[in-house]
C-alpha cells in the first residue's frame, strides 16, 4: 500500500488489528516518506531507522501474542527535548549536539511500553524557546502547507513531521504556546494538558513552572489516544500530580448541549488577523448549533500576559541553562585558558543568540535590586491572571479564541524578537494559569494556510476539551484536509 | 562573663553547616557513604544531566523538624526550596538548592554552660535545609582539576546563631552544646574530620555600648580547636588593625592553621550576587501538627531536661549532672549502671565510677563511652558487690582493671575466680590483727602513747596481711576493741 500515510489513525489502529498491515510496514512506509521528503522541511534533527524497526517488528510480535495496546506498532516522532537512552538529544542547540542521553524520559518510557514506534527526534526551537522553528542550530523548519513559511514554534518539527504526514503522532511541549500554535500553523491538533498533567522527568526544560508536554496529532482522537499513554504522576517529577488520568478516548462522545463557550473580548480585539477572526467566528457558531451556548468574558490581564511571561521564562531558563558549563557534557570550547575562559567560550559559542538574548533578560530580572520590580511583580501579574481565569469560569465551561492572531509568516519575516514574542498573546496566559488548552484546525485563509481554534478548559479538564474537539470534528472536514507535501510520493 | 580585651568587646555569631545522616542524598537516590571511589555515588540526577528533577527525601525533613524541636524553634509550616545560583565546577547544576525565605526551622535557643558554671541562652536565627556541593581535587592531576561528585547532594542543615556570643569560650560552648545536640538528636554523626559538622565564624570588635563592629566570615572551620585559635587570631587582628587607625573590611576570610592567621578570600564588593528565587522543581514543603507531634512523641529526652532530672532524682551536683549528659549514650550508660548497681540510691558511687574511673580510662585510650569495653551491668554489678561489703573500694579497682581488659565477666565471676571476697569472719581478722599486734609491739606502744599514725600503719599491716580482703571498717573496729584489751 503506498498511500498508508493517507489514513486517518483510527483507520491505522483498525489496519494494524486486523493484520491488514504490519507495523514493520507501517514504519518502512514513513522512514522512506522522511528519507524521499524531509529535506523539503527539515523537520527531523535524527532519524533512528534500525531501532524503529526493531521496534516495529518487536510491536508485531506482541500484537500476535495478543498483548497489543491501541497504539502498539503506531509510529510517533519525539520532540528533541526528551531524553530518548542511546539517541542523539540535542534540544536544538549546539550545546548538546554531542549528547547521547544514557536514559529514557518519562514520557518516553511510558510510550515505548505502549508499544509506539520511535521514527526519531524532530526539529525545534533551540532550548524551546522561539515560535517559529528558526532558532535552531540545525536550521529552521519550513511550513508542509508553504515552504516559504514557518512551521510555527518551538514544536515546529513536531507540527511539519505530522502535517506532511511523516508520522501520525508527535510529542511536543509547551511553555507558552509550544504545541499549540505550531498545531495551529499547520493544521493540526494539539493539546497542552494541565500542568502536573505530564511528566516533566527527562524533558528538558526551558522554564520549570510552565513547561508541559503533550500530544500532537491531525485529530483529536489521536490526542486522546496519545495523552492516554502520557498523562499520569510521576514519582520523578515532585510537580507532577497525583491525581487519577481521565478515559480520554471513552469521554469523547459527550453531547455539547448546554456547554458555555466563554468568549472573551480582549482576544478579537486589535492584532487579530480578519481572515482568522472571521474563522473563529464561524466555528464558534459551528459549536452553537451543536448545542454550546457562548458567553462574553472579559480577561481584563490579557495584554499582562507577555510582559509576565518573557520575565519568568527567562528567569527560570537563566538558572535551568546553568548547568550547560562545558565541564561534564555538551559543548565545550576549543583549549581553554582558564576556568572563566571556559564557562564564557563554552556558553557564548554553544548557546545560539535568543537563547543567550534570555539568559540575559532572565539574569537580569533575578539580581539584587531588580528581583522585585520584575521577577517578583512578574509572579504577582501572574496569580491575577489566574484569578481572571478562575473567575471567567464561574461564567463559563471553556474559553474560545484563536490560537494565534496570525496565520504562519514567512521565514525570516520577525526579525524583531519582540514582534515575535507577540504572537505568543492568545496562548501565554494559558502557561501561567497552569491550565489545559487544545488548538485544532478551523479553516484557512486566502493563501491556503491553516487557522487554528483555541479551547481554554479549567484545571484537569482534558477529557472536555478532547470531547468538544471531537464533536466539532465530527461535522468539519478542516483537520482532515492534507498539506500538498503529503499527497507526494517518495522517489 | 564576656572578657574584655583592652575595653574592646568581642561578638561572634556561628553558621553550622551540619551533615544529616539519611541513607541517601537530599534529592536523589544516592548513598551518602563517605570515602568511596570518586563519581560512584553520583546518579543522574547528581551530574545534572539535561531533564533530570529533584525529589525531596523526606526523611531530611524529619531530621530537621527533631532539631527545631531539640531547640524549642518554630517550625516552617510551608518551607520553601530556592536556587542559590553560582558557576563552579563542584557545583554541577550551576545552582545549589537551599532555603532562603522561608527556612524550615525558625527562632530557637539554646543553653550553654560555662566554665565558672554560668548558663547563657545564645538565640538560634534559623536552620535550613541545602544540598551539599561536591569537591574539586587539584591535587591529584598536574594542570588539571578532579571533580569528585560523591558529596554533590549530601544533605546539610545550616543552624545560624544570633550575634549572641562574647567570647572565644561562648562560642566554643555553643559549637560544642550543638554538636552534642545534634549527635543527642541522632540527626548527625558530628564527624568533624569527614566534614559532616563545619562552623562559618562571623567575627566583629566593638567598644562596650557601641553599635556593632565590621564583621568578618572565617570558613569552613572543621575542628574545635581551630575554631578557638581561628577566632582568636581574628579578633586580634581586628584589635590590632582598629587601634592602629586601620578599619575592618567586610570580607570572607580563611584561616590558616599552620601560620594561625586569618587572610581575606573575597571582599563584599567581590561577593557572588546570587540571583535566589524559589526552585520551581519543588513544591513548598508543608508540614502539619500531626507531623510535628509524631516526630516530638519520638525524641529522647533532651540534655537540658535530662540535666534537671540528674540533679533532682539522683542529687547529683550540677557539674556531676552537665559531664554525664555530654552525650545521650554517656547518660544513657550513667542510668543503666544506677539500675544494675541496685537504684537511685547508688547513683553517687555510679557517677563517681562513671566519671573517674571509666572517663579517665575511656580518654586514655582515646575512647568515647560507645567503646567502652565495661558494660553498665558489669559496672553496676560491681558497685553493688561494695555497698554488700562483699569487696571493698579498694579490691574494686582490681576488679575494674580486669573488666576493662574487655573479659565480659561480671564482678561475681572475677571476685569468685580471683578469690577477691572481703573478709568479714571477725575470727578470721581476729586472728590476723592478734599475729600483728604480736609481731610489732613498738608500734602498739606508739598507740598507746597517743600516736594516730601508728594506728593506722597497724591497720595496713592487717590489710597487708589480708591481701586487702580484710573489710576495713571491721578492721578499724577489731583493732581498737584488742588494743584497749
Amino acid at each position: 500500500m503506498s498511500d498508508l500515510h493517507l489514513l486517518s489513525l483510527g483507520e491505522q489502529i483498525h489496519g494494524l488489528a486486523r493484520g491488514q498491515f504490519s507495523s514493520v510496514e507501517l514504519t518502512q512506509h514513513y522512514l522512506a516518506r522522511i528519507t524521499a521528503l524531509d529535506s523539503h522541511l527539515n523537520s527531523f534533527i535524527t532519524v533512528t531507522p534500525d531501532s524503529a524497526l526493531q521496534q516495529a517488528a518487536a510491536a508485531d510480535q506482541c500484537r500476535a501474542d495478543g498483548q497489543a495496546h491501541a497504539l502498539t506498532g503506531i509510529p510517533i516522532a519525539q520532540k528533541d527535548i526528551f531524553c530518548t537512552q542511546g539517541v542523539k538529544t540535542s534540544c536544538g542547540s549546539k550545546m548538546l549536539n554531542n549528547f547521547i542521553a544514557p536514559y529514557n524520559a518519562t514520557v518516553v518510557e511510558k510510550i515505548n511500553s505502549a508499544g509506539l514506534v520511535m521514527l526519531g527526534k524532530t526539529n525545534m526551537d533551540e532550548f524551546a524557546m522561539g515560535s517559529s522553528n528558526e532558532n535552531s542550530f540545525y536550521g529552521a523548519v519550513k511550513n508542509p502547507w508553504a515552504l516559504d513559511r514557518v512551521p510555527g514554534g518551538s514544536s515546529g518539527g513536531a507540527a511539519a513531521a505530522v502535517a506532511a504526514d511523516f508520522a501520525p503522532l508527535a510529542t511536543g511541549t509547551d511553555t507558552g504556546g509550544s504545541i499549540r500554535q505550531p498545531a495551529s500553523f499547520c493544521g493540526l491538533t494539539g493539546l497542552k494538558p494541565t500542568y502536573g498533567r505530564v511528566s516533566r522527568f527527562g524533558m528538558i526544560a526551558y522554564a520549570s513552572s510552565l513547561d508541559q508536554g503533550g500530544p500532537m496529532a491531525r485529530d483529536a482522537f489521536g490526542c486522546a489516544q496519545l495523552l492516554q499513554v502520557m498523562a499520569g504522576h510521576d514519582s520523578k517529577d515532585s510537580t507532577s500530580v497525583d491525581q487519577p488520568v481521565d478515559d480520554y478516548i471513552g469521554g469523547l462522545n459527550q453531547s455539547l448541549t448546554g456547554l458555555r463557550i466563554g468568549v472573551p473580548k480582549q482576544y478579537f480585539a486589535d492584532g487579530l488577523d480578519t481572515e482568522v477572526k472571521a474563522k473563529i467566528e464561524a466555528a464558534l457558531q459551528q459549536l452553537e448549533t451543536l448545542g454550546a451556548t457562548l458567553v462574553e468574558i472579559n480577561l481584563s490581564t490579557t495584554d499582562a500576559a507577555i510582559p509576565a511571561y518573557y520575565l519568568i521564562a527567562p528567569a527560570e531558563a537563566s538558572s535551568n541553562l546553568s548547568r550547560y558549563d562545558g565541564v561534564r557534557y555538551g559543548y565545550r570550547c576549543a583549549d581553554p585558558k582558564d576556568l572563566t575562559d571556559l564557562y564564557m567560550r563554552s556558553r557564548s559559542e554553544g548557546f545560539g543568540t535568543e537563547v543567550q538574548r534570555r539568559i540575559l533578560i532572565g539574569t537580569y530580572a533575578l539580581s539584587a535590586g531588580y528581583y522585585d520590580a520584575y521577577y517578583l511583580k512578574a509572579q504577582k501579574v501572574r496569580r491575577l491572571i489566574q484569578q481572571d481565569f478562575l473567575k471567567a469560569f464561574e461564567q463559563c465551561d471553556v474559553i474560545a479564541g484563536p490560537t494565534a492572531p496570525t496565520t504562519a509568516y514567512t521565514l525570516g519575516a520577525k526579525q524583531d524578537p519582540v514582534s515575535m514574542y507577540l504572537g505568543d498573546i492568545y496562548t501565554i496566559a494559558v502557561n501561567l494559569a497552569g491550565l489545559p488548552a487544545i488548538s485544532a484546525p478551523c479553516g484557512f485563509d486566502a493563501d491556503r494556510l491553516p487557522i487554528g481554534l483555541q479551547l481554554i478548559g479549567n484545571y484537569w479538564r482534558e477529557a472536555q476539551l478532547l470531547n468538544i474537539t471531537h464533536q466539532y470534528q465530527q461535522q468539519t472536514d478542516w483537520h482532515s484536509q492534507r498539506a500538498p507535501l503529503a499527497y507526494k510520493q517518495e522517489a | 562573663m564576656a572578657k574584655l580585651i583592652h575595653g574592646w568587646e568581642v561578638v561572634i555569631g556561628l553558621e553550622i553547616h551540619c551533615q544529616l545522616n539519611t541513607q541517601s542524598k537530599i534529592f536523589s537516590g544516592s548513598s551518602t557513604s563517605f570515602g568511596a571511589e570518586p563519581n560512584t555515588h553520583a546518579s543522574l540526577i547528581d551530574l545534572a544531566l539535561p531533564g533530570v528533577l529533584p525529589v525531596l527525601n523526606r526523611e531530611v525533613v524529619n531530621k530537621a523538624i527533631r532539631l527545631g524541636l531539640g531547640i524549642d524553634a518554630e517550625i516552617g509550616r510551608a518551607s520553601v526550596f530556592a536556587r542559590k545560583n553560582y558557576f563552579y565546577p563542584d557545583l554541577p547544576k550551576g545552582y545549589q538548592i537551599s532555603q532562603m525565605d522561608h527556612p524550615i526551622v525558625g527562632k530557637g535557643h539554646v543553653d550553654i554552660t560555662l566554665a565558672d558554671g554560668t548558663v547563657k541562652r545564645i538565640g538560634v536565627t534559623r536552620a535550613h535545609l541545602e544540598e551539599d556541593a561536591g569537591k574539586s581535587l587539584h591535587e591529584d592531576f598536574a594542570g588539571m582539576t578532579g571533580i569528585d561528585l560523591n558529596r554533590a547532594g549530601t544533605p546539610l542543615l545550616e543552624i545560624v546563631s544570633e550575634p549572641d556570643m562574647r567570647s572565644t569560650e561562648e562560642a566554643l560552648a555553643y559549637v560544642r552544646a550543638m554538636h552534642g545536640l545534634v549527635r543527642w538528636l541522632g540527626i548527625s554523626d558530628g564527624n568533624m574530620a569527614e566534614g559532616s559538622f563545619r562552623c562559618d565564624c562571623n567575627v566583629s570588635v566593638r567598644q562596650v555600648g557601641d553599635e556593632y563592629g565590621t564583621r568578618c566570615e572565617l570558613k569552613n572551620i572543621n575542628s574545635f580547636r581551630f575554631i578557638e585559635r581561628a577566632i582568636d587570631a581574628e579578633v586580634e587582628r581586628q584589635i590590632d588593625l582598629i587601634e592602629s587607625g586601620g578599619r575592618v573590611i567586610q570580607a570572607t576570610r580563611l584561616y590558616d592553621s599552620v601560620k594561625n592567621e586569618t587572610r581575606s578570600m573575597r571582599s563584599k564588593e567581590e561577593a557572588n550576587d546570587y540571583r535566589y528565587f524559589p526552585d520551581p522543581d519543588l513544591l513548598p514543603v508543608v508540614i502539619t501538627d500531626a507531623q510535628i507531634e509524631q516526630i516530638r512523641s519520638e525524641l529522647p529526652e533532651l540534655p537540658e531536661a535530662r540535666k534537671a532530672r540528674f540533679s533532682s532524682q539522683y542529687a547529683l551536683s550540677a557539674y556531676d549532672a552537665h559531664v554525664l549528659t555530654g552525650s545521650r549514650e554517656l547518660a544513657d550508660f550513667f542510668e543503666a549502671t544506677v539500675n544494675a548497681a541496685g537504684g537511685d540510691s547508688q547513683a553517687k558511687p555510679a557517677a563517681n565510677w562513671v566519671m573517674g574511673d571509666l572517663l579517665g580510662a575511656l580518654n586514655k585510650a582515646e575512647a568515647d563511652i560507645i567503646d567502652s569495653p565495661v558494660t553498665p551491668q558489669q559496672l553496676g554489678g560491681m558497685i553493688a558487690r561494695i555497698v554488700d561489703n562483699t569487696i571493698s573500694g579498694k579490691i574494686a579497682k582490681q576488679v575494674f582493671a580486669e573488666m576493662m581488659t574487655g573479659s565480659g565477666q561480671s564482678a561475681d565471676q572475677i571476685i569468685s575466680e580471683k578469690g577477691l571476697k572481703q573478709e568479714t569472719d571477725t575470727g578470721a581478722i581476729e586472728t590476723i590483727i592478734r599475729e600483728v599486734l604480736a609481731a610489732n609491739p613498738a608500734m602498739v606502744e606508739d598507740v598507746k602513747g597517743g600516736k594516730e599514725k601508728a594506728f593506722n600503719g597497724l591497720v595496713g599491716q592487717v590489710m597487708k596481711a589480708s591481701r586487702g580482703k580484710a573489710n576495713p571498717a571491721q578492721v578499724n573496729e577489731l583493732m581498737k576493741k584488742l588494743l584497749a584489751d
